[in-house]
């Protein structure tokens, strides 16, 4: 169980606005995540992989205390290890597709199964540069996987796939995802495109 | 012809650069992640060689590690450590006087890395510093020779700052830019030839390989 009560300032032009998120999480469940441009759908990824600060609130994932800012616990994004797929892919320049992998895991025949789901074997002695928008955003999936995550965050995970590739890898995923026990977050735009492949909504509104 | 001016020059180069890559890395890593008065400070600091006099820094050099008082004095007796007129003390304003030449080119760089790369790796597991030698330091290949070329072409053009806390000791202060002065102060122009057309030579080589090597990955070589 994921249990999250946080308050987020966002910067606005608007005047301040704050991301407010009190909601439960069943283990093993796949969350879209959804709302408005600017109303802190990023942010609130960053929040529970560490990378953003909330002003207040709670996050206990298994009972596991990973922020409580009254008693001032913050846990690492290092010690948290969520998988996370950015909505730029954050791809690494100077790494091939196989050395993204095994900078994120020693693991060499998973490293060798993600290469196969993300059809991406042929491909793995190529740096991004060389590496189509899908192929990069596969990649991302990739490496967000290959450290086997409890909580895997994807920020427009499918954006740059094409129907057939993003339909056959979302099959692959949830596979991938029930082997794992992974409890998902996925932020999309588009509500057709993960019909089927998620069991829970969080619709996420900025307040004044 | 004398040439230990010229080899003085090239040691006093690599030394200050070296050091200068030990302290500018991890240095210009602090000041490129956010913003505090503190950084704007020790920038500023970092950045006045670039506007000050050359006189100027090295008359307060002299001045701070004189041996008769103060810090100069205190490091004589303990340490038996003398800046002025020696080549630590070279090496000592080298250090100050070239710094904004190695921590400003990383910095911006480093800066203009997308923040996300930064959080990639943390969210693999992997410590800032790990991040910063697999994954930062590696994405700025270009702006690092830029900075370390800048840095030793600069410190073989130092004269002012030398001058001031060094003199003109043969074999221990006298560096080719002095040697140049004082061929020219002694009317001998075939010396101070010489030795200008060696640091034009070596200027230009240095400044020329990173053109070509920067090329495909700046927009300018000095990016």
């Amino acid at each position: 169980m994921i249990s999250i009560d946080i308050q987020k300032k966002l910067k606005a032009y608007s005047g301040q606005q704050w991301l407010k998120v009190n909601r439960d999480f069943a283990d093993g469940s796949i969350t879209k995540i959804y709302g408005p441009s600017g109303a802190g759908k990023t942010t609130f990824l960053k929040v529970i992989a560490g990378l953003v600060q909330p002003e207040k609130g709670i996050i206990k994932v298994d009972d596991r205390v990973w922020v409580d800012t009254a008693s001032k616990i913050t846990l690492s994004p290092q010690d948290r290890r969520t998988g996370f797929v950015f909505q730029d892919y954050a791809l690494f320049p100077n790494m091939t597709v196989q050395q993204h992998l095994e900078y994120a895991s020693n693991d060499a025949r998973w490293i060798q199964k993600l290469l196969t789901i993300g059809k991406l074997e042929t491909l793995a002695t190529h740096k991004p540069l060389y590496l189509s928008g899908g192929q990069q955003q596969r990649l991302a999936i990739l490496r967000a996987l290959a450290i086997k995550p409890q909580i895997l965050l994807m920020d427009e995970p499918f954006s740059a796939l094409d129907a057939a590739m993003k339909a056959a890898l979302i099959s692959e995923l949830k596979v991938l995802f029930n082997e794992l026990k992974a409890t998902v977050f996925i932020i999309s735009h588009n509500p057709q495109e993960l019909e089927g492949l998620c069991d829970e909504e969080l619709m996420i509104d900025t307040e004044g | 012809m004398d040439l230990s001016p010229i080899w003085l020059t090239l040691k006093l180069a690599s030394i200050t650069t070296f050091l200068l890559l030990l302290i500018g890395l991890p240095l210009a890593w602090w000041l490129s992640k956010g913003k505090s008065i503190i950084k704007i400070i020790l920038e500023a600091i970092i950045t006045m060689p670039l506007v000050l006099p050359p006189s100027v820094l090295g008359f307060y050099l002299l001045i701070a590690f004189s041996p008769q008082h103060g810090v100069g004095k205190w490091l004589l007796q303990t340490f038996n450590i003398q800046f002025v007129f020696s080549f630590q003390g070279l090496v000592l304003a080298s250090v100050i006087y070239s710094m904004p030449f190695m921590i400003g080119p990383i910095k911006s760089a480093l800066q203009q890395l997308p923040a996300s790369l930064a959080q990639a790796s943390y969210t693999l597991g992997k410590t800032p510093r790990q991040t910063f030698l697999r994954v930062l330091l590696p994405n700025i290949k270009p702006s690092l020779l830029t900075a370390i070329v800048l840095t030793f072409a600069h410190t073989l053009g130092e004269f002012g700052v030398v001058l001031m806390i060094g003199g003109n000791i043969p074999n221990v202060t006298r560096v080719a830019s002095i040697a140049v002065y004082d061929s020219v102060e002694g009317m001998d122009y075939a010396a101070a030839n010489t030795y200008s057309l060696l640091l034009f030579c070596i200027t230009f080589v240095l400044v020329i390989g990173v053109f070509i090597f920067n090329k495909a990955h700046a927009k300018s070589p000095l990016e």
